[in-house]
């Protein structure tokens, strides 16, 4: 384990995932938990998922969002893709002395507008101010509490020929916030994704049978989400490079810097691993919603055995895919 | 331009080129005994030539190698504690391309030290660092001038920029290294066993394509200017196999739509307005002379290695291969510390860090290969 915490343990790769499993996990226990983004506990009367995120973007206001939004459509987005109906949310601010209160209106008027639109009540709070130059304008912690409906859940068992859906475009949300910084000197007209997904996958989990998981791909992107899958899962997965969908503007910023979007954060998608025979019929109902209209089928469960996730080149070679491996950097030419 | 691009990797155009390069490549072989043996001098290249999966494809058929053109694995392990040393010092800002960050010291990296809390930033422009100097004139602002051609003109840029607007607060350490010195290098130490070169696409912008005719006429080796789409690639080794098997040596543009005969004249320009040519050290070969360039004399006040004076111990001997990986000598697969205990999380040497370096194309794209 590394001496000191680097920005890299934040990003949802490799050191993220040694982080919670040999410091945090070790420490709390339940590692069957952990393994979700919200975990399920018994009440007297039925089952409730809990789930809390910390948000601590920059820039706080980016094309397509705000830290405010995000807050909201994180968590709410960790409760649906558990197979919950996310229904409550606490929140706990940390600003930083000298703070705008005008800024902090707009956060506070968009987590409002999110929440109102998604169907969930705010329903406690917290705000502490630290000195300036203690933090970075603002935090935001929320959590999310989301109901199980009887009977209908993910099923986690999963067959060779299942299929792996992505919701939409991968990467938009990494290359607006990359590029919305400005410190790299590239503009780009791209939007964050940012979004709640509750209606649309509560559609999808209410009208078909076959989904076995489901997950939203934010930091270390799909590639990272679908390896944690596999190793959780000890699943031979292979996705297909050409039908990963990837906006043009999104592709030519990687290209330009040497990233992949694979890594890429999303905030406005899900993976979901389906069924052979209901893939298509999930395909179409995901299609009807706005934030779903580039679902794809990007590839499929081939083994029930290694816990590994394959790329097939369009030349038709295969690469392992292994979780980001510490933050992106910029190339030099 | 954006068409023309998506058809360089469309597989329909790529799938059958790729057999075509192979039924060449068994030509070859059966008029050689052997197969044809290239390097990609470029880093994108091999990068490339890893993620399309081009390599992987070829792998049984023609012998790609990576060559010296990843500008953080040539960097001498010295010049990596130079610079970390001077980030170490009170009262200054470092400017840098994110390819350093990670890329281990004798004894840290730049990253470890920005975790202690020094102030080091990652930018894409070296231009940025002027608006940086400006907004910080208490304290001294350093760019790490790495890189080839492609880079080399964005530094005097940097210069430029930072003598129009007065700014004092500013320099450069400038550890830059020029492509034709070691390809002479390689070729003159023992590069008879390559069939020919897949020249970079980038590079040659600036230098223009008469630039390399050293190749043909000293050396009687083959090259190909390529660009960077899988299509583009592949037509490259292609066109190398038919001279090679026709026992001709030819220089071949195969990417005229942005690379001319002579060049970019006005960065060319720049070149001579800012800096002059010095001898460099390479990671894995020692000094090449005149294989640098430096700021002229009259831009000393912007020279970092002149208003900084830094010491480092000799490096520490590892039993790292970057040094032979980036001559050719082997591939990233015999280094004994590969996939062990040198990995992208862990790395031992630059080829491993930076998002150029063979090590690391091998290891994050062929690891299915083994």
């Amino acid at each position: 384990m590394e001496k000191f915490i680097s920005l890299a343990h934040g990003d949802g790769g490799e050191l993220s995932h040694r982080l919670i499993r040999n410091i945090f996990i070790e420490a709390f226990g339940d590692s069957k938990a952990a393994m979700f983004d919200a975990a399920e506990i018994a009440l007297a009367g039925g089952q409730i998922a809990v789930t809390t995120d910390s948000f601590v973007i920059k820039p706080i206001f980016f094309p397509g969002g705000s830290i405010g939004k995000l807050a909201v459509a994180g968590t709410v987005n960790d409760l649906a893709v558990s197979g919950s109906i996310p229904a409550y949310l606490t929140c706990g601010f940390i600003i930083e002395e000298g703070f705008a209160v005008s800024d902090l209106k707009i956060i506070v008027s968009d987590m409002a507008k999110e929440a109102k639109e998604t169907g969930v009540s705010i329903i406690a709070g917290d705000t502490k101010v630290v000195e300036r130059g203690s933090a970075d304008g603002i935090y935001i912690n929320t959590t999310g509490i989301g109901i199980f409906k009887q009977g209908i859940s993910c099923s986690l068992e999963f067959k060779e020929g299942d299929a792996i859906i992505v919701s939409g475009t991968i990467g938009d949300h990494g290359v607006a916030v990359l590029t919305a910084r400005g410190d790299l000197g590239i503009f780009s007209p791209i939007k964050s994704d940012c979004a709640s997904l509750n209606r649309m996958l509560r559609r999808v989990l209410d009208l078909s049978e076959g989904i076995r998981i489901m997950r939203d791909p934010t930091r270390g992107g799909l590639a990272t989400t679908l390896v944690e899958i596999a190793e959780d899962f000890n699943l031979t997965m292979k996705i297909n490079e050409r039908s990963i969908p990837v906006k043009e503007e999104v592709q030519g910023v990687c290209d330009l810097l040497g990233f992949e979007p694979l890594y890429l954060a999303n905030e406005g998608k899900a993976v979901l691993i389906v069924a052979e025979k209901e893939k298509e019929k999930i395909l179409q109902m995901l299609k009807e919603f706005p934030e779903g209209r580039d679902a794809a089928i990007i590839g499929s469960i081939i083994g029930k055995e290694k816990g590994q996730l394959l790329l097939e080149t369009p030349l038709g070679s295969k690469r392992l895919l292994t979780r980001l491996s510490g933050t992106m950097f910029p190339r030099i030419c | 331009m954006l068409e023309i691009l998506k058809q360089s990797n469309n597989p329909e155009i790529c799938k059958p080129l790729a057999e075509a390069v192979k039924e060449k490549a068994k030509q070859f072989q059966n008029k050689f005994g052997r197969n044809p043996v290239f390097m990609e001098v470029c880093g994108s290249h091999t990068m490339a030539l890893a993620r399309s999966g081009v390599k992987q494809i070829l792998k049984n058929d023609v012998q790609l190698i990576s060559g010296p053109g990843c500008p953080v694995c040539v960097t001498d392990q010295k010049s990596i504690d130079e610079m970390i040393a001077l980030a170490e010092g009170e009262n200054r800002i470092i400017c840098t391309f994110g390819d350093m960050m990670r890329v281990p010291g004798s004894e840290k990296s730049l990253l470890d030290s920005r975790i202690a809390g020094k102030d080091i930033r990652v930018h894409y422009s070296p231009v940025e660092a002027v608006k940086v100097a400006e907004e910080n004139p208490d304290k001294e602002v350093i760019f790490l001038g790495i890189g080839f051609e492609t880079t080399i003109p964005i530094l005097a840029l940097m210069v430029g920029e930072a003598e129009k607007l007065g700014i004092s607060n500013i320099s450069i350490w400038m550890t830059t290294k020029l492509v034709e010195p070691v390809l002479r290098y390689l070729l003159d130490s023992g590069g008879d066993h390559m069939d020919g070169f897949l020249l970079p696409g980038h590079v040659s912008i600036v230098l223009g394509e008469d630039s390399y005719r050293y190749l043909v006429e000293e050396y009687h080796m083959s090259g190909v200017i390529t660009g960077f789409e899988t299509a583009e690639l592949l037509s490259g080794v292609y066109k190398l196999i038919e001279l090679a098997l026709t026992e001709q040596t030819a220089l071949v543009n195969n990417h005229p739509s942005v690379v001319s005969k002579t060049g970019n004249l006005v960065i060319q320009q720049w070149f001579n307005k800012y800096l002059t040519t010095c001898d460099e050290a390479w990671r894995g070969i020692g000094i090449i002379p005149d294989s640098g360039m430096d700021l002229k004399p009259e831009y000393d006040r912007y020279n970092a290695r002149k208003k900084f004076y830094i010491e480092v111990n000799e490096p520490r001997k590892s039993k790292c291969r970057c040094g032979e990986v980036i001559r050719g000598l082997i591939s990233p697969m015999e280094c004994p510390l590969f996939a062990k205990a040198c990995y992208p999380m862990n790395p031992i040497g630059p080829c491993m860090v930076s998002t150029e370096g063979s090590c690391a194309a091998y290891y994050q794209y062929m690891r299915e290969c083994f």
